[in-house]
C-alpha cells in the first residue's frame, strides 16, 4: 500500500513537466481587450455586440462583452470584491453615484467630455455626473411616455387619437359604451413587481406639476405625501381603481407580468384598447404582430393633463462607466459616445438612442422613427424618477406602495410609509 | 467483520542508526514536499494553460480530486511517523482540520466580517452601535418577515418531513419503490428557476370570464366560483408559498429518511412482528425511535433552510402581500439600497434565530464520547 | 407471521396510495412538460390540459432553441439583416461537468472525514467546532461573496476552476458535515472497538470501514451536492465569471429568457433539458440504497 503510494506520488512528480508546459504568455495580450459587463443578455447581447464590431476591425481591440441575469447582485460584489469589469452599463444613476462616491470610477477625461458635449443634449450629461464630475456615457435609451393600441380595431370602431387629459378619458367612456375595457396594465415582474407602476406616476406628476416640481419630488426637496404626489396617484386611481376602464380590474393589474400584460390588445376580438409603455414593450408583442407593426400598431404620447407642461418625455437608459483606465478602454468609450456605436443596433430594432446627429431613416420602422424623433426633440425630458431615488425608495417602498395601494390600502399611509423610508 | 487491517510498523535496525535516521527524516520531508510541488504545478497549469478545454477539464478534475486524496494521505503519513505522544493528539486534526480550515476561511470568517459591519453605516464609514440591530427589530416589514419565516418553519418542516418519512415507509415496504422514490424526488431536480414556472402555472389568475390558465382556478371555476388572484390573499397566501417549499423538499427529506430506514436491523422488526404487534405499531415504537436521530437531522436542516428561504418569496411575490421573510430583506438591504449595515446585521439575526436548534442538537452530541 | 394473502393485500393498498400520492405530486411537473413543446402564445391563452385541443398541435421548437441556441436577429456591418442562432449548449454543458465533478468529490472527502473525526475522536475543541458547524448551516451565502473573492484576487484564483470547486466546497461543507456525521455516529460502537484492539490507525479505519459502511449517507449527499452545484448561477457568476468560455449551464439559460424574462417559454424547455443530469445522478446512485449494509452488522 505504501509502496503503491509512494511510486504514484513519483509517477505523478516526474509528470508534473507536462503540467507546467502551456503557461500563457497573459500579460501582452490583456492590453488589447476591454471587459464590458451589462444587465442585457441574449439578442440584445449580440445586437450589441454586432453594432461595435465595425470598432474592433478598425482597431484590433477585442470588447467582450458579459451580459447576466444576476447583473444587479454581481456588479456590487465584483466591485467590493476588487474585481471590476473594465466598463460597466449601469441602469440607475442611483448606482453610478454611488460607485463614483467611492472613487471607484474613472472621470471623463477631455476627450471624452468633447464627444458628449458635442453629440448629446446636455442632459445626457448631468445624468451621468456626480456632484459635477461627469461619468457616465449613455447610449441605448428608452422613452416611457407612450400609449399603444391595436390599429386595425380602432379604425374599425373610428377611435380617434387623444391630444389632451380630457379627450382621452372621453374616449374611455366611448369605449365602455361600445363594450370593450380601454386599459390593458400588469405591473408584476417578479423581484421588481411594481415598477411599471412608478413609471404612471412620474409621467401623470410631469404633466400635472411640471418638471421642476417633479425634480423637487425626486430630491426629496417636497415629502412625498405631498399634496402633489397624492393627487397624481388619485388621477391614476381613476383609472385602475375603476375596474370598468382598466381589463380584469385591480387583481389583473397585480398579477399579469409586465411582458405580457398588451396581449388582451391583440385578442380577436380586442379585450382592451390601450396600453400604456415604453418603446422596448414592441419585443413582447404576439410574433405576428411584430411582422407587421407599422400596420398592427399604433402609438401616441400620454397626453397632457396641465397644458403648461405639455407633452414631457419621460425615459431612462443604461450609462457606460469606466473602472480601468487603460488606452483600449478610452478609444472604446469614446467610440460609445458616437452614433456610429449604435447605428447597427438602431437598425436591428428596439432600441432607441439620444445622439443628436443621429440618422432616424436608421430604424427599422415609422415607430420606432417617431419614438426617437420625440425622445430627441423632447423639449422637456427627465429620467425616470425610481431610478433616481435612493434605492430604499425607488427600489423599494415606491414599488410595494404601489402594489399595497392596489390592494386596498389607505393612500395617505401608503404615501407617509413611503415618505419615512427616504433615508 | 474481518479486521485485518493494522499496519506493519517500521523496522527497527541495529547500526548505521544515524544514516538510517538521516534518511527517515529525508523521506519524511521529501514525501510531502513532493506531492505539494505536484499539486502546485497542476495547479499553475489549470491557471494559466492554453491547452484545450476538454484537457483541462480532465486534468482538473483528476487532480482536484486526486489532490485531496493524496493530501490526506500524506499528512496522515507525516503525522504517524512522530512521536507516539505527539501523533495521538494530532490524528484527530488529520481528519478534521481541512474542514475547520474551509470553513473558517469561507463562512466562518465572512460571518465575523458581518458580524463588525453590522455596527457600522451603510458605507461601513462611520460607527453607528445598536442601530441596525434596532431597525432589525422594530421595523413593521421586518416584523412581518420574523412572523412569517416562523409559519415557514412549522408548515415547511412538518410537511416535508411529515411527507418525506410517510413516503419513504410506504415506499419502503412496496413493489416498484425505486419508481416511487424517483417520482417524489423529482421536483428537487428541476432546478428552482422551472419549479417557479411551474407553479406559476397553478396560482395562475385570469380575470371571470377569461380561460383560466392555473390549474387551481381551472378547478374553482369549473365548480362555479370566482377564480382567486391566490398569491395576493393576505395571510394564506404564505401558505401556497410554502406548499412550494413542501413540494420540493420532500424528496430530500424522503431519501434522508429512506437510507435510514435501510439501516434498521431487521432482526429488531421481526422480534416486534414476532410478538404480534401491528405494522403501526412497529413503526411507532420501533423504527421512529431508532430513527429518531435521522429525523433531527433532517428536520434542522429543512428548519434552517426555512430559516433562509429566499427564492421562492422573491420571485413569486417580491415580499409583497405580507409575504416578506428575512432573507428576501437582506438582500434588499445589501444589493438594492446598498446598506451593508443593515445586510450584515440581519444576517447575524439569522444566525441568532438559529441557536435554539444549535442547543438542541448540542445537547444531542453531548451524549457522544470518542476514541 | 402474516399469512400470504394478508401481505399481498396490504402491498396492493400500499401501492395504489403511493400511485394516488405521486400522480398528485406530479401534476405540476406534467403541465410543465407539456408546456414545454407548446407555442408561447397558446401557454398564456389556454391551460396546458387544453393543449389537445389547439389546432396548433404540439412544437419542439423552444427545445430546438434551448439545445441549439437561441433565435436571434440582428443587422450586422454589412447592413443585412441576419437571423442566427446563439451559442449552443455545448460548452456550458462541459462547462458545468467541470464545475460540479469535483466540488462534488471533493467536498465529501472532506466531509466524510471531519464528520468521523467529530462521531468517534476525542479531541479538544470538539463540541465547540461541531456547533460551529451546526451555527454556520445558517448562514447565508452571500455575506460571504465580497470577502472571499477579494481573496481570491489577491490568491489569483479569480475565474479559476480551483477557485470555484473550493467555494463549492466551503458552502457545501456544513451540510455534508452535518449529514454524514448524523449517519457515521449511528454506525455501531463494537466494531470499531474491535478495529482499533487489534492497533488500525485511525485512517485505515476511516478508509477500510467508515467509507464502505456509509455508502447510502455518502450516495444521498453526493445526489444533493450535485443538484446544488448544478442549478447554481451565483457561485459561478462571482468565482468563474459568465463570459463565453466559462459560463455554466444555467448561466446560459438565465440569458436566454432574455433581459426583461420575455422569453421565459425557453424556461419550460430548459427545465427540462437541464434536469436530465441530476435525474440521471439520482439513478445512477440509487443502487446504492441498499438495505443491509449495517443492519446486518449487528452480531445476535
Amino acid at each position: 500500500m505504501k509502496r503503491m503510494m509512494l511510486s504514484l506520488v513519483i509517477i505523478m512528480l516526474l509528470a508534473s513537466p507536462v503540467f507546467a508546459g502551456g503557461a500563457q504568455e497573459a500579460a501582452e495580450e490583456e492590453s488589447n481587450v476591454v471587459r464590458v459587463f451589462g444587465a442585457f443578455v441574449d439578442e440584445e447581447a449580440r445586437r450589441f455586440e454586432e453594432a461595435i464590431k465595425p470598432f474592433e476591425e478598425r482597431t484590433g481591440i477585442d470588447v467582450i462583452y458579459e451580459g447576466s441575469s444576476e447583473f444587479e447582485t454581481l456588479i456590487s460584489v465584483r466591485v467590493e470584491g476588487g474585481n471590476p469589469p473594465d466598463i460597466a452599463a449601469l441602469p440607475q444613476p442611483g448606482l453610478m453615484k454611488n460607485f463614483a462616491s467611492k472613487g471607484v470610477l474613472v472621470p471623463m477625461w477631455s476627450s471624452l467630455e468633447d464627444a458628449v458635449d458635442s453629440n448629446y443634449a446636455s442632459v445626457w450629461k448631468s445624468l451621468g455626473s456626480f456632484e459635477g464630475t461627469p461619468y457616465g456615457v449613455f447610449h441605448r435609451v428608452n422613452a416611457k411616455s407612450f400609449v399603444w393600441y391595436p390599429k386595425k380595431a380602432w379604425d374599425a370602431a373610428g377611435y380617434e387619437v387623444p391630444t389632451t387629459w380630457a379627450e382621452l378619458e372621453a374616449l374611455m367612456d366611448q369605449m365602455v359604451a361600445d363594450g370593450v375595457k380601454p386599459w390593458a396594465v400588469g405591473i408584476e415582474s417578479g423581484g421588481a413587481t411594481g415598477w411599471a407602476g412608478t413609471d404612471w406616476i412620474e409621467d401623470i406628476m410631469l404633466r400635472t406639476v411640471g418638471p421642476d416640481v417633479y425634480d423637487q419630488w425626486v430630491n426629496n426637496e417636497i415629502p412625498f405625501n405631498d399634496p402633489a404626489v397624492k393627487d397624481a396617484f388619485e388621477i391614476l386611481g381613476d383609472i385602475w381603481l375603476n375596474p370598468a376602464y382598466v381589463y380584469g380590474g385591480a387583481n389583473t393589474i397585480l398579477t399579469t407580468s409586465f411582458g405580457d400584460a398588451p396581449s388582451p390588445m391583440f385578442s380577436d376580438p380586442p379585450k382592451a384598447m390601450m396600453h400604456r409603455q415604453g418603446n422596448f414593450i414592441t419585443g413582447f408583442f404576439p410574433d405576428d404582430i411584430q411582422a407587421n407593426l407599422e400596420e398592427e400598431v399604433g402609438v401616441f404620447p400620454l397626453p397632457s393633463i396641465n397644458p403648461e407642461f405639455g407633452i414631457p418625455v419621460l425615459g431612462g437608459g443604461d450609462q457606460f462607466v469606466v473602472f480601468n483606465d487603460t488606452p483600449a478602454v478610452r478609444q472604446f468609450m469614446e467610440f460609445l459616445a458616437t452614433w456610429e456605436s449604435g447605428e447597427l443596433w438602431a437598425r436591428s430594432g428596439g432600441a432607441l438612442f439620444p445622439y443628436k446627429n443621429q440618422d432616424l431613416s436608421a430604424y427599422p420602422n415609422e415607430i420606432e422613427r417617431s419614438l426617437a424623433e420625440a425622445l430627441v426633440n423632447a423639449k422637456v425630458f427627465r429620467f425616470d424618477a425610481s431610478d433616481l431615488m435612493p434605492g430604499q425608495v425607488g427600489a423599494g417602498t415606491f414599488w410595494s406602495g404601489v402594489v399595497d395601494w392596489l390592494t386596498g390600502k389607505n393612500l395617505d399611509s401608503v404615501l407617509s410609509d413611503i415618505q419615512k423610508s427616504w433615508p | 467483520m474481518n479486521t485485518n487491517i493494522t499496519s506493519a510498523g517500521p523496522p527497527a535496525e541495529g547500526g548505521n542508526t544515524f544514516l538510517v535516521s538521516l534518511g527517515r527524516l529525508a523521506v519524511s520531508i521529501f514525501i510531502p514536499l513532493a506531492a505539494f510541488a505536484v499539486l502546485w504545478a497542476g495547479f499553475i497549469f489549470l491557471r494559466d494553460s492554453n491547452a484545450p478545454q476538454t484537457i483541462i477539464a480532465l486534468v482538473a478534475i483528476i487532480w482536484g480530486v486526486g489532490g485531496v486524496a493524496l493530501l490526506f494521505w500524506v499528512t496522515d503519513y507525516v503525522v504517524n511517523r512522530m512521536p507516539v505522544v505527539v501523533a495521538k493528539k494530532i490524528q484527530p486534526f488529520v481528519f478534521v482540520g481541512p474542514a475547520i480550515a474551509i470553513l473558517a476561511w469561507y463562512l466562518f470568517i465572512p460571518t465575523m466580517r458581518s458580524l463588525y459591519l453590522s455596527f457600522f453605516g451603510p458605507q461601513s464609514t462611520n460607527f453607528v452601535g445598536l442601530r441596525n440591530y434596532i431597525y432589525a427589530f422594530t421595523d413593521s416589514r421586518m416584523l412581518e418577515a420574523f412572523r412569517n419565516n416562523l409559519l415557514w418553519i412549522i408548515l415547511g418542516t412538518g410537511g416535508a418531513v411529515g411527507f418525506g418519512l410517510i413516503i419513504a415507509l410506504l415506499a419502503d415496504r412496496a413493489k416498484g419503490e425505486k419508481f416511487f422514490k424517483s417520482l417524489i424526488f423529482m421536483p428537487m431536480a428541476i432546478s428552482f428557476v422551472g419549479a417557479g414556472v411551474i407553479w406559476r402555472f397553478i396560482y395562475a389568475y385570469k380575470p371571470l370570464g377569461e380561460a383560466q390558465i392555473g390549474i387551481l382556478n381551472a378547478i374553482v371555476t369549473l365548480f362555479g366560483g370566482e377564480p382567486q388572484a391566490w398569491f395576493t390573499i393576505r395571510g394564506l397566501n404564505n401558505v401556497f408559498l410554502i406548499v412550494i417549499l413542501v413540494w420540493l423538499q420532500t424528496g430530500y427529506a424522503m431519501v434522508i429518511i429512506s437510507a435510514a430506514l435501510k439501516g434498521v436491523p431487521s432482526a429488531i422488526i421481526e422480534a416486534g412482528r414476532i410478538d404480534g404487534a401491528s405494522e403501526l405499531r412497529v413503526i411507532r415504537s420501533i423504527i421512529i425511535p431508532f430513527i429518531a436521530g435521522t429525523l433531527v437531522t433532517v428536520s434542522t436542516t429543512i428548519i434552517i433552510l426555512s430559516l433562509k428561504i429566499f427564492d421562492i418569496v422573491f420571485t413569486m411575490t417580491n415580499g409583497n402581500y405580507g409575504t416578506e421573510v428575512i432573507a428576501s430583506m437582506q438582500y434588499k438591504q445589501m444589493f438594492r439600497f446598498y446598506d451593508y449595515g443593515r445586510g450584515s446585521a440581519i444576517a447575524i439575526v439569522l444566525v441568532i434565530a438559529v441557536i435554539p436548534v444549535m442547543w438542541y442538537n448540542l445537547r444531542q452530541f453531548s451524549k457522544r464520547e470518542g476514541f | 407471521m402474516a399469512g400470504t394473502h394478508k401481505q399481498s393485500r396490504w402491498t396492493y393498498l400500499l401501492v395504489l396510495i403511493l400511485l394516488v400520492i405521486v400522480i398528485i405530486w406530479s401534476v405540476p411537473i406534467f403541465g410543465l412538460l407539456v408546456s414545454s413543446v407548446r407555442p408561447r402564445d397558446q401557454v398564456m391563452s389556454t391551460g396546458w390540459w387544453r393543449a389537445l385541443d389547439s389546432e396548433e398541435g404540439f412544437t419542439l421548437d423552444n427545445y430546438r432553441q434551448v439545445l441549439g441556441g437561441s433565435d436571434q436577429t440582428f443587422v450586422n456591418a454589412s447592413g443585412e439583416t441576419v437571423r442566427a442562432s446563439g451559442d449552443n449548449l455545448t460548452q456550458a454543458f462541459i462547462n458545468s461537468l467541470t464545475v460540479t465533478i469535483p466540488s462534488v468529490i471533493i467536498p465529501i472527502l472532506i466531509a466524510a472525514a471531519a464528520a468521523f473525526g467529530f462521531a468517534w475522536l476525542e479531541f479538544p475543541g470538539r463540541k465547540f467546532f461541531f456547533t460551529l458547524v451546526v451555527a454556520i448551516l445558517v448562514v447565508p451565502l452571500q455575506i460571504a461573496l465580497i470577502p472571499i473573492l477579494r481573496d481570491y484576487q489577491t490568491l489569483g484564483l479569480t475565474g479559476s476552476y480551483l477557485g470555484i470547486w473550493l467555494a463549492h466546497t466551503g458552502f457545501g461543507l456544513p451540510l455534508a458535515i452535518y449529514l454524514l456525521y448524523n449517519y457515521i455516529s449511528t454506525i455501531p460502537k463494537d466494531i470499531f472497538e474491535s478495529a482499533f484492539l487489534d492497533g488500525a490507525r485511525p485512517m485505515v479505519v476511516f478508509a477500510r470501514l467508515v467509507l464502505p459502511l456509509s455508502v447510502p449517507a455518502i450516495a444521498s449527499l453526493a445526489i444533493f451536492q450535485f443538484l446544488w452545484v448544478w442549478n447554481d448561477l451565483l457561485v459561478a457568476l462571482v468565482f468563474l465569471g459568465g463570459t463565453n468560455d466559462v459560463a455554466v449551464l444555467t448561466q446560459k439559460l438565465a440569458s436566454m429568457v432574455g433581459s426583461r424574462g420575455q422569453d421565459w417559454h425557453l424556461l419550460t424547455a430548459g427545465a427540462f433539458v437541464t434536469m436530465v443530469i441530476p435525474l440521471g445522478v439520482f439513478f445512477s446512485l440509487q443502487r446504492y440504497f441498499v438495505k443491509g449494509l449495517m443492519a446486518g452488522s449487528v452480531k445476535g
